[in-house]
């Protein structure tokens, strides 16, 4: 069996991020195995711009951003397999992959690195009724077929959900011909940046059309029109609100799910709030010598954070692998307290979950996401009465994640039995 | 002139189509849309019954007894997946359970192996998952579980491997008598035929009433279905029914033959023959009903809905045979459920009858055995080492929720009868059936479908006719409005 | 005086900025909380631009198209002019990332660049 260091399971921003800094750090092998014919993820058909801005200081499209981490994995001699799927890996970190080159084969990892990435929320998921024409697509495969492939899916469009992509794609269908009618949203505000709102919609005259949501799906074969209704504050949609849209394509995008099949076999525990692995604040899982990174850990909104988070994936990873050897520079893994953070009033979640104050490094970067739009707030991290933090914010929504960061000292004084709360308090 | 036309390529079509190419006759299959199993038998719970619920001395009741006899030596013979996971059928409370020994007794009367009243306790080490109010059930070790589409395209491929031709969107508008048999006609065309096969589905009644004096009428019942990941797929081991009521056997718990977890159906009397669609209210229902046999069934995980029509027909029993005053035509009408258990006992009943007034001749070189897909996943390391050195298309991986390499759509592509569009490669070989229910696929496997030249960008659709998926490329309509 | 409603695209607090305007000049900017919303509020409505992005035909290349950018911003009105210049297209793989597809797109004086390779 072929053995490497660190197997990185994905070659999108995260995986090739990774990769990078496990390279940085001295490390000599790494192979990085990705499903798709040629790294960079979903940034290849991400084509427009605004990716960028905190790792380069510019703003670059999805390829470009791409194109620079592809660019160090070359000149850095990292590996990487192309075509290549992961079907299993095992709780020993064995690896067990198939492509057309190579066929079916197996790697014994050192440390893995989980970023597979995520999927999209299909129809199904949202339970729609109604028939099931072609038609209806997720943002994500419209955006391939139409930026890959250069294959329009339709021509009058009606969206469903008013997050980033599905924003991104109401311009870009409109730029390659199609006539956008309308985006939906069934909550009270978008999930989706200012910006796109502005420059997706409003610039080619797009409604937006908040607390709405579709209710009934028409046309048998191919779909011929959706029903939208208003919805109440339950989300529950309101009778006698509802219009008619003509239109032969419906896009979805209604949310994204951390991609965990693989980690799930490696016995890796999953976070129900996140739908990713439970990591400490090394972004190892509960695997020992599995780390997670990037959308499988949690649904980021911009890749320059992902990209953030799995160099420290990445470093971490050839860490442990040091501890292991006995090599071990920084003599932060070993046995330790664990402390527990949970998500205080108005957090959704928080990545990590886990703090070993004896390993960590001296800061740890908390992100989390809040459940309702707040303006005026404060975010504060507490372990039992002690408050570890405490900062004002003019505005959080749920789309936007944010970030607290925590000092090592802060920590020493925690007790083991404390659990550490992040919080929006209203003012 | 052919021997024998057979109206639809349903499950029972398929069946009769096979049986009869036991027998040297020219056989020809119309169907009204692009591909084998596409109404009913695409639609259902895909349960092989015991057959304890049938009325004793039912056609219902016998051709459900010898179906599900057969099913596990067909399911060897045309290689399909089946499974005998065994049915339950829970009563709740004291009251129903007079339900539950009037079923035993029933079953016993019609010929079931194996069934047994089991009592709470017993059935909780079973299936540890079943409700609180669960009781007692009704426990037939012969219930079984099969893949619709794949029971419906292996009894029609085989039969094409033997001669029976397949003729897809030709729908038929009229049926005549003739001095010898009987007139077709089409918007393809006009058949002419010495005997026919009415396998119709929920239009059965129509072409029955074309020939024959003696009415028979079926109501189109529409069933809504929950599918749940994989990820949920051993919540419950067995089938759990709850007690059967006017409406059929009410809502079920299955696993699938693949693995996920299916719940439903619903029951609603329609008059629109083609109304497939879901609604908010039967979905609800179906959750809502779910749980009284099986607790926490975790629908966050659910992946797709969908709704089949049931052939209700008035007199609540299958229709096989000739009407008297229709010598030549063959119904095979009112095939609710159990029609899928029932098929192979339906196609060698009714192909028996055919060969009968026909007096047909065995078809010496009959090929009884079908190979199915190739699952690369299923062989040994090393044997799947081979195959993709050998067909490197095996080592490339297209589906990844259901784990479908390239090599095995091509097989769908390239086989008799292979699939057309998006849906016929999914019910084939499940790509895009799985969590992410296309969105990562779909755009793979339409390349393969242009690249294999089954149809070009503009003819690609999802599931034939007008359901096409792609109109042109990037700036067609750019300066046209 | 004309006075135009915009939303401050700097920052998820959305702040809703109110331009007046005398004839082309811009009077006052109210309503934003940081001066990024002076400064979005006055270019917004004097002279708008955007990046635009979006695809052009690839002959006998691996990809049937390759995605592209105008090298910097163009005037927001001159977004379907540069689409439709795009419209007729046709670049000849192999294509490398950077390379030059349109020169001086409808007349902004603006290159559109390609923004991957594509091989032959």
């Amino acid at each position: 069996m072929r053995e490497y260091a660190v197997v990185i399971i994905g070659g999108g921003p995260a995986g090739l991020a990774a990769a990078v800094s496990a390279a940085e750090q001295g490390e000599k092998e790494i192979l990085i195995l990705e499903r798709d014919s040629e790294l960079g993820g979903i940034l290849n058909q991400c084509i427009h711009n605004g990716f960028g801005l905190h790792t380069f200081q510019e703003e670059l499209t999805g390829p470009e951003y791409a194109a620079r981490y592809i660019e160090k994995v070359r000149q850095m001699g990292i590996p990487c397999l192309t075509d290549t799927m992961v079907l299993d890996i095992s709780p020993e970190k064995i690896v067990t992959a198939v492509s057309p080159r190579e066929g079916l084969f197996q790697i014994q990892a050192q440390a893995v690195i989980l970023a597979m990435g995520c999927r999209e929320r299909p129809r199904g998921a949202l339970n729609l009724p109604g028939y099931r024409p072609a038609g209806i697509f997720t943002a994500g495969t419209a955006q391939r077929l139409v930026n890959v492939e250069g294959r329009m899916p339709g021509r009058e469009v009606v969206i469903l959900g008013s997050g980033d992509i599905g924003l991104i794609m109401a311009r870009r269908m409109t730029l390659e011909g199609a006539k956008v009618k309308v985006v939906a949203e069934l909550m009270p505000y978008s999930g989706g940046l200012k910006r796109n709102i502005v420059q997706c919609l409003e610039d080619y005259g797009i409604p937006l059309k908040l607390s709405h949501t579709v209710v009934n799906i028409h046309g048998k074969e191919r779909l011929t029109g959706v029903t939208l209704a208003q919805v109440d504050g339950s989300g529950r949609p309101i009778p006698g609100t509802e219009e008619e849209y003509c239109c032969d394509t419906l896009l979805l995008s209604v949310g994204l799910i951390p991609e965990n099949e693989l980690s799930r076999g490696a016995g890796v525990e999953l976070n129900p709030l996140t739908s990713g692995p439970v990591v400490d604040e090394s972004f190892q899982t509960s695997t020992e010598g599995i780390f997670a990174c990037g959308n499988v850990l949690h649904v980021h909104d911009l890749v320059d954070f992902v990209s953030e988070e799995a160099a420290g994936a990445g470093r971490h990873a050839v860490e442990y692998i040091r501890g292991k050897r006995g090599q071990d520079i920084c003599g932060k893994h070993g046995q330790g307290t664990a402390l527990a953070i949970v998500p205080g009033a108005g957090v959704r979640y928080t990545v990590p979950s886990i703090l070993h104050p004896e390993r960590m490094e001296e800061t740890v970067k908390l992100r989390f996401r809040v459940r309702d739009v707040y303006r005026n707030c404060y975010v504060t991290v507490r372990a039992g009465e002690k408050q570890l933090l405490r900062r004002k914010k003019q505005i959080l929504t749920p789309g936007e994640m944010e970030q607290a960061v925590i000092q090592a000292e802060a920590l020493a004084a925690v007790l083991p039995q404390e659990t550490i709360t992040v919080s929006v308090e209203e003012v | 002139m052919y021997d024998v036309i057979i109206i639809g390529a349903g499950v029972s079509g398929c069946a009769v189509a096979r049986e009869l190419s036991r027998y040297r006759a020219d056989i020809c299959v119309l169907e009204r849309e692009e591909d084998v199993c596409c109404g009913t038998s695409k639609a259902n719970s895909g349960i092989v019954h015991a057959g304890f619920d049938a009325e004793p001395g039912s056609m219902k009741a016998k051709m459900n007894l010898e179906g599900s006899r057969r099913m596990k030596a067909l399911a060897e013979e045309l290689d399909f997946p089946f499974q005998q996971n065994g049915s339950l059928v829970v009563c709740t409370d004291g009251e129903q359970r007079d339900g539950l020994e009037r079923l035993l007794e029933r079953g016993q009367k019609n010929g079931v192996e194996g069934l047994e009243i089991l009592e709470r306790e017993e059935l909780l080490r079973m299936e540890p998952n079943l409700s609180e109010q669960a009781a007692a059930a009704l426990y037939a070790p012969t219930g079984g579980i099969v893949c619709p589409f794949g029971l419906t395209i292996a009894l029609a491929e085989n039969a094409c491997e033997n001669g029976v031709e397949f003729r897809f969107r030709t729908q038929v508008d009229t049926i005549e008598k003739t001095e010898n048999g009987f007139r077709l006609t089409t918007p393809q065309g006009t058949f002419q035929a010495r005997t026919i096969v009415n396998a119709a589905g929920v239009y059965a009644d129509v072409f029955h009433n074309m020939v024959s004096r003696k009415k028979i009428h079926i109501t189109p019942r529409k069933g809504e279905y929950q599918l749940l990941d994989k990820t949920a797929g051993r919540h419950v081991h067995s089938t759990i029914f709850t007690l059967p009521g006017r409406m059929g056997k009410g809502v079920l718990v299955t696993p699938t033959v693949h693995g996920n977890l299916l719940t439903g159906p619903t029951a609603t009397d329609l008059e629109d023959r083609e109304a497939t669609d879901t609604t908010r209210t039967g979905l609800d229902t179906v959750t809502e009903k779910s749980a009284v046999t099986v607790k926490n069934i975790p629908y966050r995980q659910v992946i797709t809905s969908f709704a089949g029509l049931r052939a209700h027909e008035d007199g609540d029993d299958f229709i096989l045979g000739q009407p008297s005053d229709a010598p030549g035509f063959f119904d095979c009408a009112g095939i609710e459920s159990p029609g899928l258990s029932s098929a192979p006992a339906i196609g060698s009943y009714l192909a028996g009858q055919i060969a009968e007034y026909l007096e047909l001749e065995r078809n010496p070189s009959f090929q009884p055995t079908r190979k199915g897909i190739l699952d690369p996943a299923a062989l040994e390391f090393s044997k799947r080492q081979e195959l993709i050195q050998r067909e490197p298309a095996y080592g490339r991986i297209i589906c990844r929720c259901e784990g479908v390499s390239e090599g095995e759509i091509l097989d769908a592509l390239r086989r008799p009868l292979g699939a057309k569009s998006l849906d016929g490669v999914k019910r084939r070989i499940r790509a895009g059936m799985g969590r992410c229910q296309a969105g990562f696929c779909a755009p793979k496997v339409m390349e393969l479908l242009v690249r294999e030249g089954v149809c070009d960008w503009d003819t690609l659709t999802k599931a034939g006719g007008d359901s096409w998926l792609i109109c042109g490329k990037n700036k067609d309509a750019i300066g046209k409005r | 005086m004309e006075k135009r409603i915009l939303t401050c695209i700097g920052c998820p607090m959305g702040c809703e900025l109110t331009v007046e305007l005398k004839g082309s000049e811009v009077v006052s900017v109210s309503g934003y909380t940081c001066r990024r919303g002076k400064v979005y509020g006055e270019k917004e409505v004097t002279h708008p631009t955007r990046i635009v992005t979006t695809t052009v035909r690839v002959d006998g290349g691996a990809a049937p198209v390759v995605p592209v950018k105008t090298r910097g911003d163009i005037p927001k009105d001159k977004i379907f002019a540069c689409i439709r210049a795009l419209k007729n297209v046709t670049v000849q793989a192999p294509v490398r990332a950077g390379d030059t597809v349109l020169r001086d797109a409808a007349g902004t004086g603006v290159d559109v660049i390609a923004l991957k390779d594509v091989g032959c």
